[in-house]
């Protein structure tokens, strides 16, 4: 089983390869993937020395370019995917079709994997996309159960990489509107979530409130564990009452189903969080690479300690273990 | 782990001046330490930034375009600064150094930030990136005490942040 790791700066990145990843995913400093935050990402650069650091330590690098081309402005993604090809990715995360076209015609020898982002969430629109654009591994949405993914494995002809651990998209991945509905900017266009241009905290009296454009999103009582400014983690007023609408502040945790997951058909786990620090990359991959030679019975003790980085200091496990339709 | 308020009390009567100094000269040494400390800003490189320790007295605002520390005494209205960001000075610390995430505490309620947050995020994301290690950088201003003064400095970190990592757990 194959750990996959986030690293939004070099340091993040070297922190995750001594911690033990097999892959390390990244992007380039611009709109062309999904975490493009002020002062994040590589530089050409900065990528080439990354890709060289992983190599002599036998780690590879992927690289996300998985936002959706803008009509006209094709050749930043273009570039973007002919500059992966020549630092020596190891594989690309694309989601938007077009560019996986491009990216198959131009460099066959490249490898490709479909990115949450592309939102393939059943046998027909992968098999579409390992036909078409010969894509190696999909990342499935986070919105399958593990008995969705068991369905799914034996009729797909590439490999699974699924999340398990970190930030929790709670709609489906591509297809979220909600940041661009408040703000004018998304994940899937201009590669920011509820961008930071766009939040506001202040205090009023004990409470923390937490603004994303027009919207209160939050007010976080004196000693309440905080979460992000995002539309789908917001508490309103629903028939009078205070609540969480969509989901509470939280984070991804399904490393106690490993061994369901393995018996599933899943090949590689995904940490998700480039946004997040140096510290926390090294304090999570190392944590869960013990975790995946750990016999079942010491994992939750090993992950126990994670969930005090985690949002909202809770941990979920999502849709993976669905009870509701 | 706050800082023992009996050693933040002298703070309160130590001119301002003095203390802007001294923080001035530990500054340039890490800017002469790190020169690209900065360059992950971009846009935000003319912006103030004020980190404000909510266990001493004083705010630090810095400006990275000329790039300078300024000092001024915590007051009730808010520093003259586009971002800021508060919490134990161990915490701000250790920060500056990536040996914390600042989601994690901002989760915690143990980091509060203000004004712009773009800014701020650019700030946060530069400082993780920078490798800088405080008693290793400073240790040079103590000349021939350097490798004492590293080591007693290593001692006092690592026991601060033992304490956090402890509590995180």
């Amino acid at each position: 089983m194959e750990l996959i790791c986030p690293a939004g700066t070099p340091a993040a990145f070297r922190e995750a390869v001594d911690a033990g990843a097999d892959a390390v995913y990244c992007g380039f400093r611009d709109e062309t993937n999904a975490r493009n935050f002020p002062g994040l990402n590589f530089t050409r650069d900065e990528l080439r020395e990354a890709i060289a650091y992983a190599r002599r330590n036998g780690t590879q690098t992927f690289v996300a370019l998985n936002t959706f081309m803008r009509a006209g402005d094709e050749e930043i993604w273009y570039r973007a995917a002919a500059d992966a090809v020549a630092l020596g990715a190891d594989a690309m995360i694309l989601a938007d079709f077009g560019l996986m076209a491009h990216v198959a015609e131009h460099y066959p020898d490249q490898r490709l994997h479909v990115s949450v982002q592309a939102s393939a969430s059943n046998v027909d629109a992968i098999n579409f996309l390992v036909d078409a654009f010969n894509a190696k591994r999909v990342v499935l949405p986070r919105t399958l159960t593990i008995a969705d993914i068991a369905r799914i494995a034996p009729k797909i002809r590439c490999e699974i990489e699924v999340f398990v651990f970190g930030g929790l998209c709670v709609m489906a991945e591509g297809r979220c509107s909600l940041s661009s509905y408040a703000t004018g900017k998304s994940p899937n266009m201009n590669g920011v979530c509820s961008p930071a241009s766009h939040v506001r905290y202040r205090k009023e009296a004990d409470e923390l409130v937490s603004e994303l454009g027009a919207y209160t999103i939050n007010r976080f009582a004196a000693g309440e564990a905080a979460g992000y400014p995002t539309l789908c983690k917001g508490r309103f007023d629903i028939a009078d009452e205070p609540g969480y609408a969509f989901e509470d502040p939280v984070s991804l945790d399904v490393m106690g189903e490993i061994d369901a997951l393995t018996a599933a058909g899943v090949s590689a786990l995904k940490v998700e969080g480039r946004q997040r620090g140096k510290a926390y990359v090294a304090e999570v991959v190392s944590t869960l690479k013990k975790a995946l030679s750990a016999k079942p019975d010491d994992r939750s003790a090993l992950l126990a300690h994670l969930r005090g980085l985690s949002e909202g200091q809770k941990t979920t496990s999502g849709a993976y273990e669905k009870r509701w339709r | 782990m706050r800082f023992p308020a009996t050693l933040a009390a002298p703070l309160n009567v130590i001119p301002v001046a003095a203390i802007e100094r001294a923080t001035s000269i530990l500054f340039r040494r890490v800017m002469k330490e790190h020169p690209h400390l900065f360059v992950r800003l971009g846009e935000h490189l003319g912006k103030c930034f004020a980190f404000m320790p909510t266990d001493i007295p004083l705010v630090f605002v810095v400006s990275p375009a000329q790039p300078s520390i300024h000092v001024v005494r915590r007051a009730k209205a808010p520093p003259d600064a586009d971002a800021c960001v508060e919490g134990p000075i161990v915490m701000l610390l250790a920060l500056l150094e990536g040996r914390c995430d600042a989601d994690a505490l901002f989760f915690s309620r143990d980091l509060t930030v203000s004004g712009n947050m773009e800014a701020m995020l650019a700030m946060r994301n530069a400082l993780d990136d920078c490798d800088i290690d405080l008693p290793r950088d400073l240790s040079a201003l103590a000349g021939p005490l350097a490798p004492i003064v590293s080591r007693v400095a290593e001692g006092i970190r690592q026991r601060a942040l033992t304490g956090e990592a402890g509590r995180w757990n």
